[in-house]
């Protein structure tokens, strides 16, 4: 099994929701995070005060999968997440050993 | 004060029903304003001092009502001499129902509680200035002492007829002076006094929550039609003239602001506006009887690029005046009351005239009075009030409790659940059964 996990922007969300839908993906977990990479951050002004926002706002994608399916679903995420604009984001996969479905005890790739 | 024998005099004011609906609708108006405060200083501070931010004016309804029914309106408003009124008012003892307000057509205790509100706004406009840093029992020992040295006393000066600022002919028609200039004066004595907030210049401190500050703003502008035409005691045009000036002002203000920022930092922000329209209304407060609509526009572009430009000075200067208290309202009180000096049309309200309308400089020259003089007495007062405060109690708290955030350390409580998680319920850990107890004790507030 693999985790995928994908940092991008927020509002591509749908679009990767709907473009796993269809791949078959049938669970996911989002979180909000912020960050910044090449995009860096944006400068703010209040009442003339210039503050320099370092961090991003992103939301971080976790979706598990079979190894068979891993190369795929990252094709996935990608071309859904991509805008082409600097801070699109990362997409990243990791081994893992093992998952359990809480409420049956299924383990492996029988819990996804 | 005599009022027993106005009310029998034979040309004197009748009760007028139609002034006194009017008044006592003001008088709640204006008491909208200090929440509307609240939410406008609380959505520009950090979210681990929000709560601390509304209490702060909160607090002042609480305190400065009791203070005004059981001295302050009898020291602000009964005859005495020019600096102070007299005693025959403590407690509201002795006021009958039907007593008019001399010359006017309203009960008296319609004008003790519409004035009332002034009182609890003015010591709450403070507050912002003090953001993040202030114990509050310090801070509600505070607002009781600068009322009642500062407050009462200068609205005496300015609006009683026997004040002495009020008989030079200083105009103040609802409370550049005794309001905002007060207010702002002693924002900047506080804060001399106290310091900055640790990370001033250096940390990010921007407002956590931008709509709070809007809807602030909002309730605000509505509540200042109170505020303003509510002063002239009666609803006749002048009070009108009042009204639609107010809305004129604010409005110009608004643009004025942000076409500055937009011109100098590029772009129109929510905070901009809002900060604009709120130095409007200030400007027009002391004006809106004496000038004319297009002055009225005059009054709040001037007073939107003065103020606007007013805020950059704390970080030239080194002051941590947190939310622009003295930038914008001192600095807008002041524009408003000496543009009077030179807008003043003679034919509204008042009949003094502006150098612009023939009435030369005199007038000017009174409004300078008016402003240096309340200025002065409550930077110095307020100063001096807040050392006597930091030697003996302290007004700051650590600064540690600083970093963590008063919303926690002083009240005990968090402005936003977020997610619900990481706080247990009550039930599960009663207070003082656990050894937790001792670690939550709160330190003295």
């Amino acid at each position: 099994m693999k985790l995928i996990t994908a940092v991008v922007k927020p509002h591509r969300l749908d679009e990767i929701k709907e473009a796993l839908q269809a791949f078959g993906v049938h669970g996911l977990t989002v979180t909000e995070a912020s960050g910044y990479g090449r995009q860096r951050g944006h400068t703010e002004v209040y009442r003339g005060a210039e503050y320099t926002v370092d961090l991003v706002p992103k939301i971080r994608i976790e979706i598990l999968v079979d190894d068979a399916d891993a190369d795929q679903l990252i094709e996935v995420v990608v071309k859904a997440a991509r805008t082409g604009k600097i801070g699109d984001g990362k997409v990243w996969s990791l081994p893992v050993d093992t998952a359990v479905r809480v409420r049956t005890g299924e383990r492996g790739p029988d819990a996804l | 004060m005599a009022p027993a024998i106005i009310t029998l005099a034979a040309d004197a004011p009748k009760l007028d029903t139609g002034s006194t609906a009017f008044i006592l609708i003001s008088a709640a108006l204006v008491m909208v304003m200090t929440p509307g405060l609240a939410f406008f200083y609380g959505g520009m501070v950090r979210v681990k001092s929000a709560l601390n931010m509304l209490m702060m004016s909160f607090i002042s309804l609480g305190i400065i009502t009791i203070l005004w029914t059981l001295y302050g309106f009898s020291f602000a408003f009964d005859s005495g001499n020019g600096f102070l009124g007299g005693t025959d008012w403590l407690g509201m003892r002795d006021i009958g129902i039907a007593e008019l307000w001399p010359g006017y057509g309203i009960p008296v205790y319609v004008f003790a509680v519409f004035q009332l509100m002034f009182a609890v706004i003015t010591p709450a406009l403070i507050s912002g200035a003090l953001a993040d840093r202030v114990k509050f029992t310090a801070w509600s020992l505070f607002i009781a002492l600068w009322a009642t040295v500062v407050y009462f006393p200068v609205a005496h000066w300015v609006w009683a007829s026997d004040g002495w600022l009020f008989k030079k002919g200083v105009i103040d028609f609802a409370g550049g002076t005794a309001v905002h200039i007060n207010a702002g004066a002693a924002a900047l004595g506080v804060i001399l006094v106290i310091g900055k907030r640790n990370g001033f210049k250096k940390d990010p401190m921007r407002p956590h929550n931008l709509p709070l500050v809007m809807l602030g703003c909002g309730l605000l502008w509505f509540g200042w039609f109170g505020f303003n035409a509510g002063s002239w005691l009666g609803s006749d045009g002048v009070a009108a003239v009042a009204f639609i000036n107010t809305q004129i002002a604010t409005a110009a203000a608004m643009l004025g602001w942000l076409l500055y920022e937009r011109l100098r930092h590029g772009s129109f922000t929510t905070l901009g506006a809002a900060s604009g329209a709120v130095a409007g209304l200030v400007a027009i407060t002391p004006s809106c009887g004496s000038v004319s609509p297009l002055g009225a526009i005059a009054v709040g572009v001037i007073a939107g690029v003065a103020c606007a430009a007013a805020v950059g000075l704390k970080y030239r200067f080194n002051y941590d005046d947190s939310l622009d208290v003295v930038g914008v309202h001192m600095v807008g009180g002041i524009v408003g009351s000496l543009l009077i000096g030179f807008f003043a049309t003679g034919g509204v309200g008042q009949t003094a005239k502006g150098v612009f309308y023939g009435g030369g400089w005199h007038q000017l020259g009174l409004q300078f009075i008016g402003v240096g003089s309340v200025l002065g007495y409550s930077l110095v007062c307020a100063a001096i009030l807040a050392k006597l405060i930091d030697v003996t109690m302290g007004f700051r708290v650590t600064d540690d409790e600083e970093v963590t955030g008063v919303d926690q350390v002083l009240h005990a409580e968090t402005a936003y659940d977020f997610a619900g998680v990481g706080s247990r319920s009550a039930a599960s850990v009663p207070a003082g059964s656990s050894s937790d107890a001792a670690a939550s004790k709160k330190v003295d507030a």
